[in-house]
């Protein structure tokens, strides 16, 4: 183990990239795991190929004959709701000679049509074109041969829908695991549900796709990276660390399969449901009366967390729920070994006051997104991670040891929830070495 | 900085002086961003102003009370921006960035009590460790050709590609 950690001739198995010594209280983890093409090529096999992906909420298919195109685990996926209402995902590319048949971000059709040669689909996916006798047998038009394929798993948990490409898979509420009380947290907030809020955010980050899987749960980076957030906040009057509720931080949760969360003391303002002074007087009471349902709702003790904690939660491999400022739903995919395709959208309480609304995504920029004051400063030290890499025959490996030594719950700002992602990554690559 | 008079009373939105003399101001605003004179460029915005990068493929009227957008400021985030921007721990513009801000297709579009609406394209690069990052679209504002020195009221900034492929919206477009 130690020849490994000096000596970088030497190869590595995949799951050699992941070194954990409990006894001397070191954890870690190999750069080649964030710079080499191979390496990605077994993530391909080995966790894309295999994990539950998030393919998109409810709300924005809303509609029956709602539809939206999305990559999701290197596919291009077709997500959409029947003439019935049923949801359904199918792989886009036309059964005939490969086109992809939708093109369009999103919309709302009765039926798809190939615009290569005409194939057409109904919405539920069957062959409707009808040619003349004599182009085509039987086995088009019953046969299932010349219907839009669909993706192997299709499964959803309080909105949330998830893809898995292996039809073997276990179920998504086994796989979820833990993370599900944590998405009731989010889910729970409204009584008329959640929607995904007025479009969402695409970016490219030129890093590798596990550095944003750690970046968004680790706490250990907030103050470093972000004092000029906390410093804005400051200066508009929206830090606010003296409410009467227990403010003590519940740290580090595994919650099983890789997934993890850390739950903390807000120091800034939630629409649903904490009040800032920035935001008036006038909106203290309308804060005040979810707060107060909640309680109703809930109880004190679950209906207070709801209102006032902060929680960012990774669920691997590749979905971020941030329950923060405001709600962040962020998904990300490797295009390289060194560059990734990020995808966010913000979520709110589906009857949402417009004042909080408004108030919502008014937060959620001031924190969150390529223009926030947070996230640029976040992509620029995963880029320079990325860069630094290339020091990586001479500085092989990343330490992530950050508590190792403390005795019960980790805290929020050690590095456990990235333990627990690597613990997850080194058995799902086990698979493939 | 524009010490012009203010607008004179007889000018009309088709007066090409006042196209003119709305090109110099936009290239003075262009200048003072290209050269991190950013205090200088806030300077240049009226109190209460906003400044808007609405989310890409909505309408140019699109409203960030309901549309998530990448920069919705209000005059005191705006300000704040520009503060946060002046700090070494702005990491993402720490080493600054290098940029040049083109602006071109310059046309009035309205004109109402002295607050002409103005758009124009623009292309913005922006360069750092050996990237070169390229932003383009066009630009709405409002200006208050009445005030003196002029002020503006409002800018949105609408990108014109379809997706934002720099990753980062740090610097002001």
């Amino acid at each position: 183990m130690d020849t490994a950690l000096i000596n970088p001739e030497m190869p590595l198995t995949y799951p050699d990239m992941v070194v954990e010594d409990r006894q001397r209280h070191l954890f870690r983890v190999s750069r080649r795991a964030f710079t080499e093409e191979a390496v990605l090529e077994g993530e391909r096999r080995g966790i894309f190929d295999r994990c539950w992906l998030y393919v998109g909420h409810s709300s924005e298919i809303a509609d029956n004959c709602d539809f939206i195109t999305r990559a999701v685990g290197g596919r291009e996926l077709i997500f959409n709701r029947d003439r019935g209402g049923a949801v359904h995902a199918f792989l886009n590319t036309c059964p005939h000679r490969g086109a992809m048949v939708v093109r369009e971000k999103k919309g709302n059709a009765l039926s798809f049509r190939c615009f290569y040669h005409g194939w057409s689909f109904n919405v539920n996916g069957r062959f409707a074109s009808r040619f003349e006798e004599g182009n085509y047998g039987k086995e088009h038009y019953g046969g299932g041969c010349a219907d839009l394929a669909q993706v192997p798993r299709l499964e959803n948990y309080r909105d949330f829908w998830f893809v898995n490409f292996d039809r073997n898979a276990v179920s998504l509420s086994d796989y979820l695991a833990g993370a599900k009380e944590y998405i009731d947290l989010v889910a729970d907030q409204a009584e008329a549900g959640m929607e995904i809020v007025g479009g969402g955010q695409q970016y490219i980050i030129n890093a590798n796709w596990k550095l944003l899987a750690e970046n968004s749960v680790d706490a250990f980076h907030g103050f470093p990276v972000h004092s000029t957030y906390f410093d804005y906040l400051q200066n508009i009057g929206s830090l606010r660390t003296d409410s009467g509720v227990d403010m003590s931080p519940r740290g580090m949760t595994n919650l099983g399969n890789g997934h993890a969360v850390i739950e903390y003391a807000s120091p800034w303002g939630r629409p649903i449901a904490r009040w800032v002074p920035s935001w008036g007087e006038e909106k203290r009471e309308l804060v005040e009366r979810i707060r107060h349902g909640l309680v109703q709702r809930f109880g004190q003790e679950r209906g207070l967390r709801i209102a006032e904690s902060s929680r960012n939660m990774v669920i691997f491999p590749n979905l971020v729920i941030n329950d923060i400022m405001a709600i962040t739903v962020r998904t990300f995919f490797p295009d390289a070994a060194n560059r990734m395709t990020v995808s966010a959208w913000a979520l709110g309480a589906r009857d949402e006051d417009h004042e909080l609304r408004k108030l919502r995504l008014f937060n959620f920029l001031e924190f969150l997104g390529p223009g926030g004051f947070a996230t640029p400063d976040d992509q620029e030290a995963l880029e320079n991670c990325q860069r630094g890499y290339r020091n990586l025959r001479e500085v092989g490996w990343n330490d992530i040891s950050k508590g190792m030594p403390r005795v019960g719950q980790p805290k929020n700002d050690d590095e456990e929830q990235m333990r627990c992602f690597w613990r997850q990554w080194r058995q799902r690559m086990a698979g493939v070495a | 900085m524009n010490a012009d008079a203010s607008l004179s009373q007889g000018l009309t939105k088709d007066d090409p002086g006042l196209r003119a003399r709305i090109e110099d101001f936009l290239y003075l605003e262009a200048d003072l961003l290209d050269e991190w004179r950013i205090e200088e460029w806030f300077a240049l915005f009226a109190e209460g102003a906003t400044y808007e990068v609405p989310p890409i493929g909505d309408t140019d009227e699109a409203d960030p009370s309901t549309s998530l957008f990448y920069i919705a400021d209000d005059y005191v985030r705006l300000r704040e921006r520009v503060v946060r921007l002046t700090k070494k721990e702005a990491h993402s513009e720490f080493p600054r960035s290098r940029q040049r801000h083109m602006i071109s297709n310059v046309r009035i579009t309205a004109m109402t009590s002295g607050i002409v609406e103005v758009g124009c394209n623009f292309i913005t690069y922006r360069a750092k460790r050996g990237v070169v990052d390229t932003y383009y679209g066009k630009h709405l504002y409002r200006i208050d050709c009445i005030a003196n020195p002029w002020k503006i009221k409002s800018k949105r900034s609408v990108l014109g590609m379809d997706m934002l492929y720099p990753g980062k919206l740090t610097i002001i477009i």
